[in-house]
């Protein structure tokens, strides 16, 4: 390697730090974005000056073809949608480190003249890459709902069957250590982790989702750090690690935020598989309310102020420039308007910012779940539109609630609760919520853009 | 033990860190982008497909280079939509300071 390529590539990770830096912020997030695109044009301008560098053809078909794939996908995607994308994006990752690292296998006589660093980081890379692309595939298809967003698993039977996956995969990664040059060898080792992979996300239940994305993602990091040692490549080591790194802190987060520890998501099984699901609330009076649009438009007019929860629900209905559309006009009425956001509403930490911003809500009106929650009790009327496990009040009462612990929004500390919902159907998790049955709570039960629509009418026309 | 190795794992280790660091600070706000933006960068194994398919001469069999090509689409894949996608939502972002 020569020292321009390696001088641009210590230009390129420092561009990626720097860049990062700027995702801090949401002044600076854009700019820190390109900063870190420009930074993976110049390591990849860098690669292609490695003196010696021959397959143009090749090398061009493939970035033409990526580039044909990923641009109208990440151009088209809905805002919705972005958790499943995210899945995909870094699945293919993943599945790439696979991929070379088995080519490397395949290439050499197995990795009997490579020097033992190598040989871990390329295996490391193996099941590591292989467990990333095969669980991200699953979980788009959860998010995407081609697969039913429930866990699906064996139970208890589940952990000891994986261990004994990952076990074997690891056994004849040694064997390859040990100088075992079949090919079949590394193709166990691509398949094992495979089935791992997809046993270990298969009975993760739809709420857990975001928290094993974020993993998968500092996952496929962190092989591509082991990539990047095995090929000498310091531009891979960092942008790697730092991915690796800021993954694990972002799993952390979440997983604090539902009061849950990443072995026991990991482990599976929430909401259903096992759980007696909502057994306590047997016996209790459980009547709904329901509501008309015009009596809800009533009850929000004459309110000082209404803190809007948003849910995935909300996501889906593609309602948010409905409720930004709403709440101007109760603006316009004088009151006062937020919006209570939990970490975790939505299938994504974040993601109902991204869908709120997106039809224009003022940032300072987004309110975190610590800043807001002392508020419900002044408030007069709470909105909540498609949040469903984020409100349940069972989090804080019921120890046999598979949720208990988990910090939500006080909503049912507010004076009164409209909740747009589609059907009585229980949320992604799969627990009954008593919050529905409160006695201050009414439903407005159908499609929450439609709701939020009639809502809307109602406001102006009184 | 390979000198250059441990130079590389001293940057790993490094690395590692200047990630924590950076990271620890983030709003909620911000989680969604963010994990996008740090998905984008790890599609750098990019460069690993091009430099295995690209010092692996004429002697690679068919079939690595297929794999090698389907590994530089996959990589391809993950650098530009990854940054597309991140770039959207910040642009969500941008302009609501009021």
């Amino acid at each position: 390697m020569t020292t321009l390529v390696t001088v641009l590539y210590i230009v390129a990770f420092g561009m990626f730090i720097y860049g990062l830096m700027g995702l801090t912020g949401p002044q600076t997030a854009v700019r820190g974005n390109l900063i870190a695109a420009a930074g993976m044009a110049v390591a990849l301008i860098a690669t292609l000056l490695i003196p010696g560098m021959s397959n143009w053809v090749l090398i061009l078909i493939g970035v033409a073809i990526g580039t044909l794939l990923g641009v109208p996908s990440a151009r088209r995607v809905e805002m919705t949608a972005i958790p499943q994308m995210v899945a995909l994006f870094n699945g293919v990752g993943g599945g790439a480190v696979a991929l070379i690292a088995w080519v490397e296998f395949r290439d050499g006589d197995g990795y009997l003249a490579e020097p033992m660093y190598f040989v871990v980081a390329s295996l490391f890379s193996v099941i590591v890459g292989s467990v990333s692309f095969w669980g991200s595939l699953i979980a788009f298809g959860k998010l995407q709902e081609i697969l039913p967003g429930r866990p699906i698993g064996l139970g208890r039977a589940q952990s000891a069957l994986n261990g004994v996956l990952l076990l074997a995969a690891v056994v004849l990664a040694v064997v390859i250590g040990a100088g075992g040059t079949s090919e079949l060898l590394i193709i166990g080792v691509l398949v094992l982790a495979a089935a791992l992979g997809v046993m270990v996300v298969l009975p993760i239940g739809g709420a857990d989702m975001p928290v094993v994305i974020s993993l998968l993602n500092a996952f496929t990091g962190l092989s591509a750090a082991a990539t990047g040692l095995a090929l000498d490549n310091t531009a891979m080591i960092v942008a790697g690690m730092i991915v690796g790194a800021s993954g694990t802190i972002l799993t952390n987060l979440m997983a604090t935020a539902m009061n849950r520890s990443i072995p026991a998501i990991v482990a599976g099984g929430f909401g259903g598989g096992g759980v007696a699901v909502g057994s306590s609330d047997d016996g209790v009076d459980r009547t709904v309310v329901s509501t008309s649009a015009a009596d809800a438009a009533i009850q929000l007019a004459y309110a000082n102020q209404v803190i809007v929860v948003p849910g995935y629900g909300m996501a889906v209905a593609q309602a948010q420039h409905a409720v930004k559309d709403m709440a101007k006009v109760l603006e316009g009425k004088g009151v006062e308007v937020k919006y209570a956001i939990h970490p975790v509403a939505g299938r994504m930490p974040g993601h109902m910012n991204v869908l709120l911003a997106e039809a224009d809500v003022p940032y300072e009106q987004l309110k975190e779940m610590d800043d807001i929650n002392d508020e419900f009790g002044r408030t007069d009327v709470t909105l909540v539109i498609g949040a469903n496990d984020v409100t349940n009040p069972a989090a804080r009462s019921d120890p046999n609630s598979p949720i208990f612990g988990m910090p939500i929004l006080d909503v049912d500390q507010s004076h009164a609760v409209i909740v747009l919902k589609r059907s009585m159907k229980s949320g992604f998790a799969g627990i009954d919520n008593p919050l529905f049955y409160d006695k201050k709570t009414s439903m407005l039960f159908g499609d929450a853009k439609a709701s939020v629509a009639a809502v809307t009418e109602e406001l102006k026309s009184l | 033990m390979d000198a250059g190795f441990l130079a590389n794992l001293a940057i790993l280790v490094l690395a590692g860190f200047v990630g924590f660091a950076v990271i620890s600070k983030v709003p909620n706000t911000l989680h969604t982008p963010l994990m996008s933006g740090t998905n984008a960068i790890h599609g750098i194994v990019l460069l690993g497909g091009i430099i295995v398919l690209g010092l692996g001469g004429a002697e690679l069999s068919p079939l690595s280079k297929v794999l090698l090509v389907i590994a530089i689409v996959f990589g391809t894949i993950n650098v530009v939509g990854g940054f597309l996608v991140t770039d959207r939502m910040l642009g969500m972002f941008k302009g609501k300071r009021s």
